[in-house]
């Protein structure tokens, strides 16, 4: 399998503050994430909010600049890219964003919308080639070209969302990231962006990095899976049936709920606090939190290793 | 045909500031007195200028049914006259306000850190002083007259829509669109002029429209200081300052320029307001 993605070493740290009265304070958002993905695969994010997963996703985009680290993007050295060839290989990587409700411009029709990454690229089409380009990605994504005239108001969030999706499919690109794209939807709509997402990438060949933190959907899409926390990546499930290894993994398997109620049963709480970003500890970040922990978590960091299995980092792997 | 012309006018959201009665007749003013003002030399029947030292301070009657002012000049021909002065002064000096302060919000707004610290920290100190010492502080630098009176009323009023641009901008910049269009590789000219300034304009104009009301009454003010238009150009500032001299024994001198101000003023105002609520901006017109 050729790798699409390789992401090196990755950090981006968030300074606030600065100036007499208030000290400088520095924030790791995203530390030290490697990872790549081959073609044609799905790759899972999950972690709790606040973990780092959208900043992640929009380091490997480029949307924001990491503090550190490499990603090779179909063997280009993406920060490398001066801002005019950056501009044009943005059309080899698209995102779908979480809230459909805000991702188009309030005042651009469905067919305005679906159009503008060609006016975007500097490709000059004819008011016809651009009805042609329209109905080709509506019905791409499923909807019908009646509502190639709405507006953004008159659709509903599922409809709102295909139309992001086209959007990002206009530009024919190799890699989408996809940022919760159902987390804003109901369950039902949930479903069928899901089966379109899984049908498009069939068709199209397109590789995805999709972010959740809805472990059922991640287990239900994704070839393999990154743990998140803190900025860190604590585990990388090979594919959803593998075991966790790492005592948080567990608990956020543990957390998923099953709709049998035969299968009801308590779930064990984490105690203790989430430390703040801006304070990492020494040690492992979940330390404070985990039934396992003993003194060398919480004075030394543990690193990804496979030594007995999957990518873990952990000091007492399960 | 006509349900076609009905239909293409729906399109315009605006339009709806004319469907309750305020607003017909607010509107219906302003376009009146749009009308006079551009036809004004066919509907007076005097020449604005021409003393009759004879028929000075006339009262009200035929031929002159405003009467005559101390020179025996038709009032009602130099009110008629007046509308114009007072609306392409004020129109223009909003414009110019309107255009300047939108380039510098955007940029303030879009670029941020220094310059829009710079630019944020001169206007707040305009936006500290009352909008009239601000104009009769550059009239009193560049001298009296309609076009410093005009550049006076734009440096009074730009403060205000700097900061309204800059807080739309500030607050449509944080907008997924934006991210979106930025990630389909567009330009930061692309976001700026196809996203952030047309979702930024319908407040901007509006409270342009309700800021030419009161850009008739600072132009009246200086008007009546007599920094403004200068004799024999009619102003209706200008006018009110003479009728003071007279005003017992020829009240009509002050009273018809005074009552045209009023009535325009609360026309812009009360239209202005209808405007608000036809495009549901509300929340969006404060600065």
């Amino acid at each position: 399998m050729t790798t699409l993605l390789e992401v090196g070493h990755l950090s981006k740290e968030f300074v606030s503050g600065g100036g007499p009265f208030r000290p400088l304070r520095s924030m790791h958002a995203v530390n030290d994430v490697s990872f790549s993905v081959s073609v044609g695969r799905v790759v899972g994010v999950v972690g709790e909010s606040g973990c780092g997963k959208s900043t992640l996703a929009r380091l490997i985009l480029r949307l924001i600049e990491p503090t550190s680290g490499t990603i090779q993007f179909e063997d280009l050295d993406l920060l490398a890219q001066k801002p005019k060839p950056m501009r044009a290989l943005r059309a080899r990587m698209q995102m779908v964003f979480q809230d459909p409700y805000s991702a188009i411009d309030p005042r651009y029709s469905t067919r305005d919308a679906v159009t503008e990454p060609f006016d975007v690229q500097g490709h000059r089409y004819t008011a016809t080639e651009k009805d042609t380009k329209t109905a080709e990605l509506l019905d791409m994504v499923g909807l019908s070209l009646q509502l190639a005239n709405s507006y953004p108001h008159q659709l509903s969030g599922g409809q709102k969302q295909r139309v992001g999706i086209a959007r990002a499919l206009a530009l024919n690109p190799a890699l989408l990231v996809l940022d919760e794209p159902t987390a804003s939807l109901d369950v039902s709509v949930q479903a069928q962006i899901i089966s379109l997402l899984e049908k498009l990438r069939d068709e199209l060949n397109l590789t995805y990095i999709f972010i959740s933190h809805d472990l059922s959907l991640v287990k239900y899409f994704c070839d393999e899976v990154l743990v998140m926390y803190l900025g860190r990546v604590v585990e990388v499930l090979p594919d959803t049936e593998a075991a966790a290894r790492h005592p948080y993994t567990r608990t956020l398997l543990d957390s998923t709920f099953d709709p049998d109620p035969r299968l009801r049963r308590t779930i064990e709480p984490l105690a203790g606090e989430v430390p703040s970003p801006f304070d990492l500890p020494p040690g492992c970040a979940f330390a404070a939190r985990c039934p396992s922990a003993t003194g060398k978590c919480s004075t030394e960091l543990p690193v990804l290793s496979s030594d007995g299995g999957h990518p873990v980092a952990c000091h007492h792997p399960l | 045909m006509t349900l076609a012309i009905l239909n293409w006018l729906s399109g315009f959201t605006a339009l709806r500031a004319f469907s309750s009665a305020m607003g017909m007749i607010a509107g219906g003013f302003l376009i009146l007195l749009l009308l006079v003002a551009f036809f004004a030399p066919w509907i007076t029947p005097f020449d604005v200028a021409a003393q009759n030292l004879a028929n000075a301070n006339a009262a009200p009657g035929w031929p002159h049914i405003m009467g005559t002012d101390e020179f025996g000049r038709d009032v009602f021909s130099r009110v008629v006259y007046g509308a114009r002065t007072s609306l392409s002064v004020s129109a223009t000096a909003i414009g110019i306000s309107v255009s300047v302060g939108m380039l510098l919000g955007a940029a303030a707004g879009y670029f941020g850190g220094m310059f829009e610290r710079i630019v944020m920290t001169v206007v707040d100190l305009t936006w500290s002083f009352p909008d009239i010492l601000i104009a009769l502080i550059f009239v009193a630098i560049i001298g009296p007259g309609l076009t410093s009176t005009t550049f006076a009323i734009a440096i009074a009023y730009l403060a205000q829509f700097t900061r309204l641009t800059r807080a739309q901008i500030v607050r449509l910049k944080n907008e997924t669109f934006v991210e979106a269009t930025i990630n389909l590789g567009a330009t930061p000219a692309h976001v700026v002029l196809r996203h952030l300034l047309p979702n930024a304009l319908a407040p901007v104009i509006v409270v342009g429209m309700l800021a030419v009301g009161d850009g008739i009454v600072l132009e009246a003010t200086l008007g009546f200081f007599g920094l403004g238009a200068q004799p024999p150009t009619p102003s209706w500032g200008a006018m009110m300052s003479s009728g003071t001299a007279q005003l017992f024994i020829a009240p009509w001198v002050i009273i018809y320029p005074g009552v045209a101000v009023a009535i325009t003023v609360i026309a812009v105002n009360l239209f202005g307001d209808e405007l608000v609520r036809a495009l549901d901006i509300r929340d969006r017109v404060r600065s």
